[in-house]
């Protein structure tokens, strides 16, 4: 069990750094990386729980692609090289000083909710219903959890899906703006071009020309 | 605390035992390589170190090694350092859960494709690293379009995977081969081998989607500031890819260690050997795809993992699935 434990806490360490670190490195593309080392640490930790399933989603969704899409942002918008200027509250306090309050505010209301949710959970074990979910270690876990989200929480599980496919299409349609004049490229219409509709014999008259773009 | 150290000591020893050959098959593999892509264009490749060129590639890293690492005075040099031992690694790890025969395996855990499917999208991040942190246009530009790249065609790999799944009815990787025994699964899914193989081919920048290195536009994308051990390991993580996507696709699709006819002179042969011969067949359909199809242009890429193989693969997995319901054939209970 020692070894266990040590991974353990070597694991919860480099995750509880790396999401300081996350806030307080100056240079954004630093923090991106921070946060992908939280979210591996974290899978990590998923994994020694036996839920290893949960670790490898983590790292597929997470790591794999939503940090990706981070990191793009954050290199093609170039503040890169921008100082994180949110801890320097003296220096200009005109951009800084606003956001620190609500930084504040959010995270007293989160730290409020997890106070009451543990606090509730050590006072009255039973609030927690988990329990009635039996676990059968015989089966692996994916098999559990398949077991579980496609039968008692379809309905969760679809009207998740439907606030994804809702905010998906919201995101095109915000950013969807029709450009004019393009110029796009059929494959049909290429290999359709015959030899009559491509050439054709004009007599020039003198002086005037010929306008090809129809 | 023996026990401990017994158990670190064997398991080095497992995990020696497995990346000896595989780096070693990389340094074969490339001098394959060269070899194939030299006898399409009617040359001879490299032939000159040791029989037939066979040791052309120690040659190379030799000479890699004793070459000067030059780091950019403008980069970001801890992760310019290290982007190419992100890729190397990531591209080792993966070997952990490839089963060679009926319980050789390093680890045979239960998500084995999903770890699988995780470590080649962490795959990413080697190239992206690199292409920012040596500061100048064109690594940039190369490592953005390889991780578009192949962010799009990881989508399609993972639906393909799915259809291979609901054959199986398990993610362990043993048990996927294990359900091949009767049938390969690349005879039912077959349009699903062909777009797995492209898509492969997609996510190792393998020509004819090596837009990332696409030498005519970008120099060399991503790897363009590195030189030295620095660049031979970027080199060595690829095709070090190229030979674990051959690996996936022949546990996949071709049988993994099974011998194709399960009849006398062919059970003789040990597993290993089957898997490495099926291994070395997807790698040579690779080299001759690499010599003889030109590259595509970017749009044209994107165009056809996202409008073609993902719809494509989708449809695929509801027609697998409404086949394996309607005839009863749905593994599991």
């Amino acid at each position: 069990m020692i070894i266990q434990s040590i991974f353990f806490y070597i694991f919860s360490f480099i995750a509880i750094v790396s999401a300081i670190m996350v806030t307080v490195s100056r240079n954004t593309v630093h923090s991106v990386f921070f946060l992908i080392l939280d979210f591996v640490s974290i899978s990590c930790l998923f994994i020694m729980g036996g839920a290893e399933f949960l670790g490898m989603i983590m790292l597929i969704v997470y790591v794999g692609a939503v940090a990706v899409l981070f990191l793009f942002v954050v290199m093609m918008l170039n503040v890169a090289q921008q100082e994180n200027e949110w801890f320097q509250s003296k220096k200009n306090s005109a951009t800084s000083s606003s956001h620190i309050p609500i930084g504040f505010l959010i995270s007293a209301i989160i730290f409020f909710e997890l106070v009451i949710v543990i606090g509730g959970w050590k006072l009255k074990p039973e609030i927690e219903t988990f329990n009635n979910i039996s676990l059968n270690l015989g089966i692996t876990n994916t098999h559990s959890i398949g077991a579980v989200l496609y039968t008692d929480y379809i309905h969760l599980f679809q009207i998740s899906g439907m606030i994804l496919l809702v905010s998906m299409i919201g995101a095109i349609v915000l950013t969807y703006r029709k450009r004019s004049g393009l110029k796009r490229q059929s494959y049909i219409k290429q290999i359709s071009r015959e030899r009559a509709g491509g050439i054709e014999l004009i007599d020039v008259e003198k002086n005037k020309g010929v306008n090809i773009d129809v | 605390m023996v026990d401990y150290l017994n158990i670190f000591f064997l398991e080095t020893y497992k995990i020696m035992l497995l990346i000896l050959p595989v780096l070693t098959a990389v340094a074969l593999i490339v001098w394959l390589d060269r070899r194939v892509w030299a006898f399409v264009q009617k040359r001879r490749g490299p032939n000159v170190v040791g029989p037939f060129g066979l040791f052309q590639s120690l040659a190379d890293a030799l000479k890699y090694i004793f070459k000067e690492i030059i780091i950019p005075a403008t980069s970001n040099k801890i992760i310019f350092i290290l982007a190419p031992i992100v890729t190397m690694t990531l591209a080792l790890i993966a070997w952990a859960v490839i089963p060679f025969g009926k319980g050789i395996v390093l680890s045979d855990i239960n998500v084995g494709i999903l770890y699988l499917f995780a470590v080649s999208s962490l795959g990413v991040y080697g190239i992206i690293m690199g292409g920012w942190a040596s500061n100048s246009k064109y690594p940039f530009f190369g490592s953005i379009r390889s991780a578009a790249q192949m962010v799009s065609y990881e989508v399609s790999i993972g639906v393909i995977i799915i259809n291979v799944l609901l054959c199986v009815g398990s993610l362990n990787l043993s048990d996927i081969v294990m359900a091949q025994e009767k049938m390969w699964f690349i005879i039912p899914l077959f349009p699903m081998f062909v777009i797995f193989f492209i898509s492969a081919l997609a996510e190792t920048n393998r020509p004819p989607f090596d837009l990332p290195e696409a030498e005519a536009e970008l120099v060399a994308g991503y790897q363009t500031e590195y030189s030295g051990m620095m660049y031979a390991m970027f080199w060595l993580g690829e095709y070090a890819n190229i030979l674990l996507m051959c690996a996936i696709g022949s546990i996949l699709f071709l049988g993994g260690w099974l011998s194709p006819i399960n009849i006398y002179p062919f059970i003789l042969i040990p597993s290993p050997i089957w898997l490495i011969i099926k291994i070395i067949l997807l790698f040579l359909l690779f080299a001759l795809v690499k010599a003889i199809v030109p590259r595509y242009r970017y749009d044209q890429l994107m165009k056809l993992g996202w409008k073609v193989f993902l719809p494509f693969s989708l449809f695929y997995v509801v027609l697998t699935s409404s086949f394996l319901l309607y005839f009863d054939l749905l593994p599991g209970n």
